[in-house]
């Protein structure tokens, strides 16, 4: 489909003689996914669509309490101190951003008034600035009115480096200026053509001035509401026992009329993903669970008996391994896997290529995550015009003995291939969690087939995924040849995503290992793509420098996709919830219902 | 009354007269009283058979650990494959023979250390009349109230690497599990024996052994010892269970041996989520487990009857 035809067809759709969701059951025919498909449609000044939970509930309350069960518990309530998702999710209950992500990523206001867009003067033809009409009558927990002072704030705040906010990055290279009590006026440095960012969805939610105003800079982490939030959100704050228990009560004063449905709201932590999907699937104690990282036969099993339901949806999350081309097992200037080094053999173009051929990624997706993933050789899936249609994957054992045959690898006495003594041995780590264990357990196995020796490793997930800088086992440390997780993408939109491979994301001692190219592969040619990606306003454009990026990391064979994965939650069956790929869980939760 | 006493059976001179000219080792005595002890032949039995099915099943089941077979997930019992298949086709048999050399040496290894250094802590606290005595309680209880999953992370983060860098992959942890399950395991074992040495440091033949010039060293090895071992046994046969369990909790961490190696405590850890669907994936290694740690016990409880020289078989 060229350009000429999704003009007239968006022409159509203005007109009313194709439906909005004609045109993108179309788009996505031919691979345009619904986030985009409604993105063009948003560009062409036709209104956003809207996928979310349709709301039944004639009256607010009324419908007992809701029990969700996050295996991950919580641990803080500040949603810009929120790095990890068990937070994001506690803190959307309080906090609200002014508009968030449904599920075909369509954008949905929640503080906003109306989705800015050019129709409606909301978006300069520049693409530089962005105003936002915020809606009126919002009332913060303790009674005081939401203004855009707050939203002013919330900007100096997340932008000062002293705060130390993790959603630091959508905000400091933004001005926001008060326009009237309810319109900012949001100006980029530079076009962006994604500007749906700073104020929406995980990293958008606005602070109440008068709670953390004092609060700004390096006294940030000392604000009381840092574990008392007072939000504007459906559910007032009660108690809260970090990594345990967070309970709320209903907000009489909510802005949606009729909402929230729910009386009170309790979030339990604890336990590991399979007795979460037990507790919902099989007991019926808890309404909601999230992140059911489970082999799917468990879950189907376990929806046999007819008390709960099963919701998987798309994503951008992607599960992976990466080749390490930097030595881990000699340390340069107090750090491993330094950039300054080279691995001995993963180093070899011919190594990578090898490994990449013994991944039997249709039998993983098969066998292991069935609806938690597809099989895939891109590292961007989602949304589908960022997927690159040049990449494929083979499993091939014979091919890859060939590749290492020509490159001068002979087996050795015990069937581990060497070359000048140097050994095809690799240690190959990943998080505890039974479907890694499983998938390591394949790739290991075609790789002996291969003559190459791995050994696995598999830290438990609270080390694994944590920044603890004293810790060698955390996945930004990279101190293996081989490593494996999931990276998710927050927003319907690969930009942010992918500067996990740019030259200056790399993760060394100087950043404390939080710079995002965990691979510490470089490519000046991928740096230069993506620099150029972040200026493009043209959409085609911006999507074929933003692939070249992805294929330059997939092609060197130092990133090897394995699964598109979709995010999985269950739920009982009476509750109607309101699951998005592209927010977080609880970003609806005020429309969540018992029937 | 004293017409009613029942006469020693020490002093029925028929008795004295039959087991006289009978002279048999001391050894050769303590297996004819631990033959008398049904459960525990049956046990050792059991163990035999355990022990001798895991180093010599492998030559006899020439069948790949990890032979991934995705035609037959999670089969019951078959002549293919004698205890099922788990959820990758792999065979459960093969898996539970090879993982049962490492548990069994775990748990033997580990055992063996502990009781040796109760014994040696215990003995050397239970001799002493002075400073020696306090002072070494002083460490056992130190060592009783140090918190020990935090000290077992911390050492094995410690010296993991090292430790691999020396024995291997498999041989580091090896030796690193059971070094740290031994020496955190001792304390019961030093207590029970500094107390069974109290009370028979005073008893009389000790003092006739004094008397008759014997060392402290001899008067400990082979007149308070030999007294003082029966609870020491059963105590220390309950560390191979301990063991074999820690070594399943620190697998289960992430921290023992990595997770391909089918160890009976890892076996049982992969099967759980399938409990329901395939039951025989996590009922044949318990079971081993259930087995090892009962016929341990019960061999134990046998040879303390069979060493205990008060009570007559």
């Amino acid at each position: 489909m060229n350009e000429k035809e999704i003009r007239g067809m968006v022409a159509d759709v203005k007109e009313g003689s194709l439906s909005r969701r004609s045109f993108i059951q179309r788009m996505a025919a031919v691979g345009i996914t619904a986030p985009i498909a409604s993105q063009i449609l948003a560009w062409n000044d036709v209104a956003m669509a809207n996928a979310t939970l349709p709301y039944k509930p004639t009256k607010a309350g009324g419908g007992g309490p809701l029990k969700v069960l996050l295996w991950q518990a919580p641990t803080l309530l500040n949603p810009h101190f929120a790095s990890g998702t068990k937070d994001q999710i506690a803190s959307r209950i309080f906090f609200e951003p002014l508009a968030g992500w449904d599920k075909e990523g369509n954008l949905i206001p929640c503080l906003a008034a109306e989705v800015p867009s050019k129709a409606n003067g909301g978006l300069s033809a520049d693409g530089t600035q962005v105003t936002w009409k915020l809606k009126q009558g919002v009332k913060w927990h303790d009674g005081k009115p939401f203004t855009a002072d707050d939203v002013v704030f919330t900007w100096e705040y997340a932008k000062d480096p002293a705060t130390a906010a993790y959603t630091t990055g959508s905000y400091k290279d933004i001005k926001v200026e008060k326009v009237d009590d309810y319109t900012i006026k949001l100006t980029f440095a530079a076009p962006t053509p994604f500007w749906a960012d700073p104020f929406v969805g995980v990293a958008g939610q606005i602070l109440p001035k008068h709670h953390f105003g004092e609060y700004i800079g390096a006294k940030s982490r000392e604000a009381p509401a840092n574990l008392k939030p007072v939000g504007t959100g459906p559910y007032k704050f009660v108690e809260f026992k970090p990594g345990d228990i967070l309970t709320g009560a209903r907000n009489e004063d909510y802005h949606i009329k009729n909402q929230p449905h729910f009386d009170t709201l309790e979030v339990k932590g604890g336990g590991d993903a399979v007795s979460a999907a037990r507790a919902v699937l099989q007991t019926g104690e808890y309404d909601y669970a999230w992140n059911l990282q489970v082999e799917d036969e468990v879950l189907k099993r376990m929806e046999t008996g007819g008390r709960g339901k099963i919701s998987a949806v798309a994503s951008g999350d992607i599960e992976f391994i990466i080749l390490n081309p930097t030595d881990p097992w000699t340390e340069v200037d107090g750090e491993r896997s330094s950039i300054k080094t080279k691995h001995p053999t993963l180093s070899d173009p011919k190594v990578r290529e090898a490994i990449n051929l013994l991944i039997d990624r249709d039998s993983i997706q098969k066998f292991i995550y069935g609806r938690g993933g597809i099989a895939t050789a891109s590292f961007v899936n989602e949304p589908k015009q960022f997927k690159s249609s040049k990449l494929k994957y083979e499993f091939n054992i014979d091919k890859a003995n060939k590749i290492l045959d020509d490159a001068g690898y002979k087996r050795g006495a015990d069937g581990v291939r060497e070359k000048d003594g140097k050994k095809l041995k690799y240690v190959y780590q990943t998080s505890i969690n039974a479907p890694r264990q499983k998938t390591q357990a394949i790739i290991k196995q075609a790789c002996q087939k291969a003559g190459i020796d791995l050994e696995l490793k598999s830290v438990t997930a609270s080390v694994f995924f944590s920044s603890d800088v004293a810790n060698p086992d955390t996945y930004t440390k990279l101190y293996v040849d081989m490593e494996m997780y999931t990276t998710t993408q927050p927003q319907p939109d690969p930009e942010r995503f992918l500067n996990q491979f740019t030259s200056w994301e790399v993760a060394n001692k100087e950043n404390k290992w939080l710079g995002r190219n965990v691979s510490r592969y470089t490519d000046p040619a991928a740096d230069e793509a993506y620099k150029a990606a972040q200026k493009e306003l043209d959409p085609a454009k911006r999507a074929a420098l933003l692939i070249k990026v992805n294929e330059i990391f997939c092609e060197a064979n130092i990133i090897l996709p394995l699964l598109s994965r979709t995010r999985v939650a269950a739920s009982v069956n009476n509750v109607m919830h309101d699951h998005s790929g592209w927010d977080v869980d609880t970003w609806n939760i005020a429309a969540w219902y018992r029937t | 009354m004293a017409g009613s006493t029942l006469a020693s059976p020490s002093a029925d001179p028929a008795v004295a007269a039959i087991a006289a000219p009978v002279s048999v080792s001391p050894a050769r005595e303590t297996w004819r009283r631990f033959r008398r002890h049904r459960l525990a032949m049956a046990s050792l039995v059991i163990l035999t058979l355990l022990i001798v099915s895991v180093i010599v099943g492998p030559w006899l089941w020439p069948v790949a650990i990890n032979d991934i077979d995705f035609s037959a997930t999670l089969q019951g019992p078959s002549l293919a494959h004698p205890l099922g298949t788990d959820d990758l086709g792999q065979d459960i048999m093969a898996r539970m023979m090879y993982g049962g050399r490492i548990s069994l040496a775990v748990g033997l290894a580990a055992m063996v250390v502990a009781t040796f250094v109760g014994v040696l802590i215990g003995a050397l606290a239970g001799m002493s009349r002075k400073v020696a005595d306090p002072v070494l309680m002083w460490v056992t209880d130190l060592f009783l109230s140090l918190p020990q999953l935090p000290l077992l992370l911390l050492i094995i983060y410690l010296f993991r690497e090292q430790l691999k860098a020396l024995f291997g992959v498999e041989g580091g942890v090896f030796v690193l599990i059971v070094i740290v399950i031994g020496g955190l395991r001792w304390m019961p074992v030093a207590r029970l024996v500094r107390a069974q040495f109290l009370s028979l440091r005073e008893k009389e033949f000790v003092e006739a052994a004094r008397a008759q010039g014997a060392t402290k060293m001899r008067q400990m090895v082979r007149h308070i010892l030999p007294n003082a071992l029966g609870p020491v046994i059963v105590a220390s046969t309950i560390e191979v269970s301990t063991a074999i369990i820690a070594e399943s909790t620190l697998s289960f961490l992430g921290l023992g041996f990595p997770p391909d190696i089918p160890t009976w405590g890892r076996l049982l850890f992969d099967a759980k989520d399938q409990l329901d669907t395939a039951p025989h994936w996590a009922l044949f290694p318990g079971a081993a487990i259930f087995l090892t740690v009962l016929s341990i016990n019960f061999i134990g409880d046998g040879l303390r009857d069979a060493l205990d020289p008060r009570r007559v078989i």
